[in-house]
């Protein structure tokens, strides 16, 4: 019993391919030109994507560094400041290019949380 | 008309207005932006007002715009953000038709300048924290404290957050500045790559065909990115706004 259903299943699935092929040519579809459709699209949407991305990074670049060049000239500590913020400028530009991509959504790692969940007065 | 891609973006002074030293002119900027509030409050106001249960097309119209972004503004900042609606709507209205105003052959693009981006973007960001602080108080200052973080490193962690939330009114403008210049200088070379061949001779005019195809084209794609910037922005101000909403409850 369960030979025989397993036995047409096989054959239908064949079928099947084979049937789709014919009904793709009957209705005159060209299937590998709509991959290649929608793959362009794609690429579209990753030259938006990128631009996304680097405004995110270069921004947050550009912000230590102001920041850091701000303290500089109220506090007087030349270069030092302006250093500091330009490194962390570029871990926050990292940070808004993993929330941007959705690698990160606001939220921290689970266990850390967890771990710190009796001191956590929010 | 100049055949540079560049002469497009200038500004001219229509009506040369003074007061001081502070130069306040009428410009073919400011004369765009008229007439994208003009048109647009003229059009819903027409649509709406003639009000039925079997909408015309045109309230038909209007209500899928403001189904369209009021469903963006709770998705993003859930239904107590519908108090942002009036200030949502309007930067996506103002944005988009003045996008699609710069779609015109001779007409300006009022958003190809940071000037104007730069402070639509501080105007949501400055919403953000003052609303953020009204209604959160101190509690606001919680965005920059993320939960469950070892407090050895959270001055460093609360550093980056604060330089992250900064960096957000310029990657705003930026974005949206950046694709309409670079849209449109595009659109101008490749035109003007049809002129210059065209002139050539018999030979030219033939291989003018190809940039022309490619201005068809990039025509195509600019009205989509001219939607899709003013969508981006819209989005982008809806999910600051949940921020300044939600700051206190993480």
């Amino acid at each position: 019993m369960t030979d025989k259903n397993s036995n047409t299943k096989a054959a239908s699935g064949k079928d099947l391919d084979q049937r789709l092929a014919e009904m793709n040519k009957r209705l005159g579809r060209d299937v590998q030109n709509e991959e290649k459709k929608a793959n362009s699209a794609s690429d579209r949407n990753g030259f938006g994507n990128a631009f996304k991305l680097s405004s995110e990074f270069i921004s947050a670049i550009l912000v230590g560094a102001i920041l850091g060049y701000g303290i500089d000239w109220l506090v007087g500590t030349k270069p030092w400041a302006m250093i500091l913020f330009l490194l962390l400028g570029f871990v926050a530009g990292v940070l808004n290019v993993l929330r941007a991509s959705g690698e990160l959504s606001g939220g921290y790692d689970l266990k850390a949380s967890q771990q710190n969940d009796p001191e956590d007065k929010t | 008309m100049a055949n540079d891609p560049i002469s497009q973006f200038n500004i001219k002074e229509l009506i040369p207005l003074e007061i001081g030293a502070t130069n306040i002119s009428f410009t073919n900027s400011s004369l765009f932006m008229v007439a994208t509030v003009v048109v647009t409050s003229a059009f819903f106001m027409w649509a709406t007002s003639r009000r039925g249960m079997i909408p015309t097309r045109a309230q038909s119209f209007a209500e899928t715009t403001y189904e369209f972004v009021a469903n963006m503004l709770r998705d993003a900042a859930g239904s107590d953000g519908m108090r942002f609606f009036p200030l949502v709507f309007s930067l996506f209205l103002f944005i988009l038709v003045i996008n699609m105003f710069g779609m015109f052959p001779y007409f300006f693009t009022v958003t190809s300048h940071i000037i104007i981006t730069v402070a639509l973007a501080l105007l949501v960001f400055f919403t953000v924290i003052a609303y953020g602080l009204y209604k959160n108080g101190l509690g606001f200052f919680k965005l920059f404290v993320p939960s469950g973080v070892p407090g050895f490193v959270l001055p460093l962690v609360v550093l980056i957050e604060i330089i992250s939330f900064f960096s957000r009114p310029i990657s705003h403008s930026v974005r949206l500045f950046a694709n309409m210049l670079a849209g449109h200088i595009t659109l101008k070379v490749f035109a003007g790559f049809i002129v210059s061949m065209g002139s050539i001779g018999a030979v030219g005019v033939v291989g003018a065909i190809l940039p022309f195809l490619m201005t068809i084209g990039l025509t195509a794609l600019e009205f989509l990115v001219a939607f899709l910037q003013a969508y981006v922005f819209t989005l982008l101000t809806c999910m600051y706004l949940n921020d300044a909403l939600h700051a206190g409850d993480h």
